[in-house]
């Protein structure tokens, strides 16, 4: 039965090790830099900890004997002290230089940058703005972060209200957005893969909720990406999603969000010029499918109560056309 | 005697620790719109015009008025109304009141629009949310409860905080 149990914890704890959101499976030079720390540190502290303990369980143990009131065993003891202080010191200070050796890395980039994003932080969702020398050319992501593998990327990281902290546990550590100030940091991935991102500074509500995906590709498959990007939304192919924009211009979606190539304009929700090609919705709470997508726009406060989004009383025909219309915008 | 008074001071301290609610989903999704069969057109001189009695259900919460701040800058409202100063539009934090100061005519005038370049917001902003605008307006001038009034802004300029200006008694006017 306890075997049965310490098997399950053990192989709980397992499953976290492999993760898409996880300091120990770094994916680029920066978080191989913390996870390497990260593990200098568990093995020296581990192993003076362990020490520390079986020293104290021995002398817990041990009894007293005639001989411990010499002076030679006074001699002996001021000396194993003395050794032990100064091995302290030793690791203490192979500690620092680890650590500050580590850090550097961590505060510039590890060659000529290919990209700038800016990284925008709302109550809660993420907003990732690739800029261009033409304005038309820039592109708005929201809750995505598409980075191409092998390059060092820019983040200009802001918020505009409160303060949040950008965290991709297997590309860098936490770095703050704070509002009114733009936090400048290098990420890069080496390995292609699809990462987890959090807000790791408690900022509201939903803070727990507050996620986003990183997408390392390719470089051929980032540019392939951000071309597709840059078109205004695709134009409705059918009745069904013509009538789901009819129903989305003339209803109070235009109040905050934005699907460019159409009047809707505004910018306090996250674009959807592209939301159909996206891999979660409601920064990262659901999976972007049909279903889940209806679920938010009918009533999203019973799926992340509190987000800034109301309740919207479509009927059945209309919130089907604006499912078939969303959907199509990839 | 003595325990018996400090137990019934921790009751009536603790009693005051019950957090606010959040009316997430006040309305009921599908609610009626009871104005709209209001037809309001011009009222010159000092007849209010008829409202039907209905107030905000956020008027009393100040999650709600706070609510109602933040969906004043989001949907642009400062844009004319200047934070309630005034501008483009009329003042909103001043005592006079062209189309009526009850909840009911703040709320058809944001649902309906008024001449001289208020635009209608029917159909564009759900009903919950009307009803946090309307309270957040008549906290513009101190017309709620003092303690829902807001109390600071979330962004960085300085303006003096709803709950720190002086209460205006509401005047009806008529268009000027």
């Amino acid at each position: 039965m306890i075997v049965r149990a310490l098997l399950l914890v053990a192989a709980a704890a397992a499953a976290g090790c492999s993760g898409n959101q996880n300091v120990f499976n770094p994916a680029g030079p920066a978080a191989r830099d913390i996870a390497s720390l990260g593990w200098q540190l568990f093995i020296v502290c581990g192993a003076v900890y362990l020490l520390t303990l079986l020293a104290l369980a021995w002398a817990l143990a041990r009894r007293r004997v005639p001989s411990d009131d010499t002076v030679e065993t006074t001699a002996s003891l001021t000396r194993t002290v003395t050794i032990a202080t100064v091995l302290s010191i030793v690791i203490l200070i192979g500690i620092t230089i680890s650590s500050v050796v580590h850090g550097r890395g961590l505060t510039s980039p590890s060659g000529p940058g290919a990209i700038t994003v800016d990284a925008i932080g709302h109550q809660w969702w993420w907003e990732f703005q690739y800029r261009d020398l033409t304005p038309s050319d820039f592109v708005t992501s929201p809750n995505e972060l598409h980075i191409p593998v092998g390059v060092p990327i820019q983040i200009k990281a802001m918020s505009r209200d409160v303060i949040h902290s950008f965290w991709v546990p297997n590309l860098h550590g936490k770095r703050d957005l704070i509002p009114g100030q733009v936090t400048n940091f290098w990420i890069q991935a080496d390995t292609p893969g699809v990462y987890r991102g959090q807000c790791a500074e408690f900022c509201g509500h939903q803070h727990a909720n507050m996620a986003f995906t990183v997408v390392a590709e390719p470089m051929d498959k980032f540019q392939q990406w951000i071309r597709a990007q840059r078109q205004p939304a695709a134009e409705p192919v059918n009745a069904e999603q013509a009538r789901g924009q009819e129903v989305f211009l003339q209803g109070p979606c235009v109040m905050c969000h934005t699907i460019r190539g159409t009047s809707a304009g505004s910018r306090v929700g996250p674009e959807l010029t592209h939301v159909g090609s996206r891999l979660t919705i409601a920064a990262g709470t659901l999976p972007n499918t049909r279903g889940h997508l209806g679920g938010w726009v009918l009533d999203s406060q019973s799926v992340k109560p509190g987000n800034r989004m109301p309740p919207n009383a479509l009927t059945s025909d209309d919130l089907q056309a604006v499912l078939s219309y969303l959907r199509s915008l990839r | 005697m003595r325990v018996l008074i400090v137990l019934a001071a921790i009751a009536a301290v603790s009693s005051g620790c019950e957090r606010e609610v959040r009316p997430f989903q006040t309305l009921p999704v599908a609610s009626a719109r009871a104005q709209r069969v209001v037809e309001t057109t011009l009222h010159p001189g000092d007849a209010p015009p008829p409202a039907t009695g209905q107030n905000s259900p956020f008027r009393e919460n100040a999650w709600g008025v706070g609510e109602g701040k933040r969906l004043f800058t989001y949907y642009n409202c400062s844009g004319c109304h200047a934070n309630g100063g005034g501008g483009m539009g009329p003042p909103l934090m001043d005592d006079k009141w062209i189309y009526g100061y009850e909840p009911a005519n703040i709320f058809q005038t944001i649902v309906e629009g008024r001449p001289n370049g208020m635009p209608s917001f029917r159909n564009k902003i759900p009903d919950q949310q009307v009803w946090m605008l309307v309270a957040y307006v008549q906290s513009m001038s101190g017309n709620v409860r003092y303690d829902a009034l807001p109390s600071r802004s979330d962004h960085m300029r300085y303006s003096t905080p709803e709950n720190a200006r002086r209460a205006q008694t509401p005047k009806q006017t008529g268009p000027r």
